[in-house]
């Protein structure tokens, strides 16, 4: 579970309910839970699968709050061990549990055999499963890509890895045409439980090419699911999540996270793939983020709740589809809605966003949608020209004063 | 590589089946000049015999395929390529595919299936060939000049007709279409509308046979995937990438070019630095064989070789079909640019016309069998499409069916529950 808390005088934490690691396969539509708050504390601990029911009535409280932020280091809640790890580490981790569980389950992609993968998310693997369960491939994207597509459909389930997320730019005929048509023009009668995966995103300095964000270009694709993780603990989750899922899925992972440590539990867990997470429940703002400006966005929380503010942070995971219901939720409650994200501007991830909560949750909203995003520009290479392109937690703190007029 | 090697030397030269009698047995040459010319080229085709191919690397691996079928013909001198029921089983199949498609051109003029539809005239002695010697669990995978790949791997004249008026009663439920035929139960992986795209898929059909075998320990695993694709697809690189990949893991798969010397109004010399597409196969260390793919028996021959290689996990083969598209490449297109002197010269060896010769000369068959099984033929199209006509069209509720196979993948919706669960979604009024 992540640490993620506050509260003066830490409260015990949400009883452990069953429902904390939301099984997919055995309840398929049950509908969500909520938790009653304990009354002893001004705010709940919040569990990183995000199910809390605040007080309805709202509570208006300007009390400084000095652990606003998630904090990673393993401060974990008293009722569970866990152990320690790198984002990276439980990937792997997750990866090894379901190929372990399920002889189906290969990998495929450049340098994740013998080298371990660009960033040792496959690290061992190959000496533990053979080489062909984690197969090195020629550098022919569309080509592998379309190989695990047709694996998939004669019954395996592999998992396929862009080296760099901008390269499967070079498989997106198959991604777009066979991944997410596929199922649907056969009738139904071949499924494609693949999953795509790989490290995306603005790193330090990597150049235009290598810095992409692909989210923007896949989220039109029929008949694909696309998740971000942005902590170790969902991480493991979603990527566990979307081996089992029948569905394709593509997770996207951000070079410069690999490295966040957290405590997770020991036992088996999945995070819901169309699930959006609750970082900081709060009252005056909803702010929606994924991957790393999740951490921007906190990191300007801290600013903010020291002036007074008492923003709601949701890190919405699910990119396609959206969890509408715990957007809505949380537009109902604070009426005001900000979205920081790291996509570009035109035709983001912010601006499928914005559309979808004017259409359903127009009537709740005090204020027009705020959406930041990274500059239309190719991302430079100038390190001073890049922390432009993206969003800062200043520009995060001056959007909220903005809004919240 | 497809010349038959000879004790000393390597030949660069190709060995190519002498494409104007059905069963031939004359001894192969092997340094003669090619006698087929494609017709209707803008230059005469030369082979270099200046280019010598460097085989040291490869001389232990490579089988010249039709060596093994030279030796074959010399030693059983007057014996017959197949028997009786084959050789009728092979009619039947190449008559169904002839009339299916003379079928769906009708059908297309009288306004009943729409879009685009490409046939497969001309070109049956590849499909019959080839997929007649397969079993259920091998896979095949097309392009969109698919309906007879589907009659010939088993899917049932009815349901692809069907498939083509877009009823829900066609293989795919009315939702591919002629460029989409699917069949989970008869191992068709599609029915691809955009060239090239089915080879990776193959290519992973083959991986997981290979799989099946080596990690799951299906120790019996023996199935074989078949390719087919044309000669404009040999210029695109999933082809090269996949080439390299199937050698590279020796992976159960034929790739079978059927080169019909046309893209749409694109004439393969036009497009092609080199056009000998089966010269590519030895590049990436594979067997690259031609065939007249105009003679069923010829090109059955050299796929029985091929698909047994790939069960015996001696990996992939190229086999170059040379064949030809009686009609234009859809029935869009006015077929305006071909040269008629070559359409007559292909027409002349309709595969068909050359089957039936062979099975009357051979006594297999009679005039009045041949002639049965073309009026069963034609009942059986008759059948498909009467069936067709009367299946019902998809109803709306079908509409939001099989985008996902788990259509928890439509999100959870305002009201927290997810929206597959909403009733619009069954009565498909939904909007997604």
């Amino acid at each position: 579970m992540a640490a993620i808390f506050q509260g003066v005088g830490a409260a015990a934490p949400l009883s452990s309910s069953p429902s904390n690691s939301f099984d997919s396969n055995k309840s398929v539509f049950s509908p969500r839970r909520s938790f009653s708050v304990s009354k002893r504390v001004s705010f709940a601990v919040v569990r990183s699968d995000g199910k809390v029911n605040l007080n309805p009535k709202g509570r208006r409280d300007q009390r400084l709050i000095p652990n606003a932020v998630a904090t990673n280091a393993g401060s974990a809640a008293a009722s569970k061990q866990g152990h320690e790890l790198l984002l990276f580490e439980a990937l792997q981790e997750g990866l090894e549990e379901e190929m372990e569980r399920d002889p189906r389950v290969c990998v495929m992609g450049e340098d994740v055999g013998h080298y371990g993968g660009s960033y040792k998310v496959t690290k061992g693997l190959a000496k533990r499963f053979g080489d062909l369960r984690v197969l090195d491939t020629p550098i022919a994207e569309n080509s592998f890509t379309g190989m695990g597509i047709g694996a998939a459909m004669t019954g395996l389930r592999p998992v396929i890895e862009g080296m760099n997320m901008g390269f499967l730019l070079l498989a997106f005929n198959q991604i777009s045409n066979n991944c997410g048509m596929l199922h649907y023009t056969s009738g139904g009668q071949f499924t494609i439980p693949v999953v795509v995966r790989g490290p995306g995103g603005v790193g330090r300095q990597l150049g235009a090419e290598h810095s992409q964000r692909l989210e923007s270009y896949f989220q039109s694709i029929p008949g694909i699911q696309m998740v971000a993780c942005s902590t170790p603990y969902n991480a493991k989750g979603l990527m566990k999540a979307a081996i089992r899922s029948e569905n394709p899925v593509i997770l996207f992972e951000h070079v410069l996270l690999y490295n966040l440590k957290e405590r997770i539990p020991d036992e088996d867990y999945i995070c819901n793939l169309e699930e959006a997470e609750m970082v900081r429940p709060g009252e005056h703002v909803t702010i929606l983020t994924y991957s790393r400006m999740r951490y921007h966005v906190m990191q300007a929380a801290k600013t903010l709740v020291n002036k007074g503010y008492d923003p709601e942070v949701i890190d919405i995971r699910s990119l396609k589809p959206f969890d509408l219901y715990t957007i809505g939720n949380s537009v109902k409650k604070t009426h005001r809605v900000l979205i920081v994200e790291e996509c570009m501007r035109t035709g983001g991830i912010g601006a499928s966003l914005t559309a979808a909560i004017t259409e359903n949750f127009n009537d709740y909203l005090d204020a027009p949608i705020m959406c930041l995003s990274s500059q239309d520009v190719p991302t430079p290479y100038a390190g001073t020209l890049e922390e432009v392109t993206v969003v800062q937690p200043a520009q995060i703190v001056t959007a909220v004063e903005q809004l919240c007029q | 590589m497809s010349t038959a090697f000879s004790s000393a030397k390597f030949s660069t030269q190709p060995f190519l089946l002498n494409p104007t009698s059905a069963a031939s047995h004359e001894s192969p040459l092997l340094f003669a000049k090619p006698t087929s010319q494609f017709l209707g080229s803008t230059r005469k085709l030369r082979l270099s015999s200046s280019s010598k191919l460097n085989l040291s690397r490869r001389s232990g691996t490579v089988v010249a395929v039709s060596d093994v079928v030279k030796q074959k013909k010399s030693k059983s001198t007057p014996s017959l390529l197949i028997t009786k029921e084959e050789g009728l089983e092979l009619y039947e199949d190449m008559v169904l595919g002839r009339a299916f498609e003379d079928m769906c051109a009708q059908m297309y003029y009288r306004g009943k299936m729409f879009g685009f539809v490409h046939l497969y005239n001309g070109q049956e002695a590849v499909s019959t060939g080839f997929i007649k010697l397969l079993k259920q669990q091998d896979s095949v995978v097309s392009t969109y000049r698919d309906h007879v790949h589907a009659l010939s791997k088993g899917v049932p004249a009815r349901a692809v007709m069907s498939e083509l008026f877009g009823k829900t009663t066609g293989c795919c439920r009315g939702q591919g279409g002629s460029m989409h035929m699917f069949s989970r139960e008869h191992n068709l992986l599609g029915g691809f509308a955009f060239i090239g795209e089915g080879i990776p898929v193959a290519t992973g059909a083959a991986f997981t046979s290979k799989y099946k075998r080596e990690v799951l320990k299906e120790a019996d695993c023996d199935h074989v995937t078949l390719a087919f694709f044309g000669d404009g697809t040999c210029n695109n690189g999933q082809f090269f990438e996949c080439l390299n990949m199937a050698a590279l893991w020796k992976l159960p798969i034929v790739f079978v070019v059927e080169n019909n010397l046309w893209a749409i109004g694109m004439s393969h010399l036009r497009a092609t630095s080199d056009p000998q597409i089966y010269k590519k196969g030895p590049a990436f260390g594979m067997p690259g064989i031609h065939v007249d793919g105009m003679d069923v028996l010829k090109v059955r021959q050299v796929a029985k070789e091929a698909i047994g290689r790939a069960r015996r996990g001696e990996g992939p083969t190229l086999v170059e079909c040379e064949t030809y598209r009686f009609r234009g490449h859809s029935l869009a297109d006015p077929d305006e640019l071909r040269d008629p002197a070559e359409k007559a010269h292909y027409a002349a060896r309709d595969p068909i016309t050359a089957l039936k010769k062979y099975l009357i000369e051979n006594n297999l068959a009679g005039e009045a069998e041949l002639k049965a099984i073309d009026k069963k033929i034609d009942e059986v199209v008759e059948d498909a499409v009467e069936f067709a006509d009367d299946s019902p069209v998809p109803p709306r509720s079908q509409l939001l069916e099989n985008v996902f196979a788990d259509p928890k993948g439509f999100g959870i919706g305002p009201d927290g529950r997810y929206r597959c669960e909403d009733p619009k979604f069954t009565e498909g009024t939904a909007h997604v």
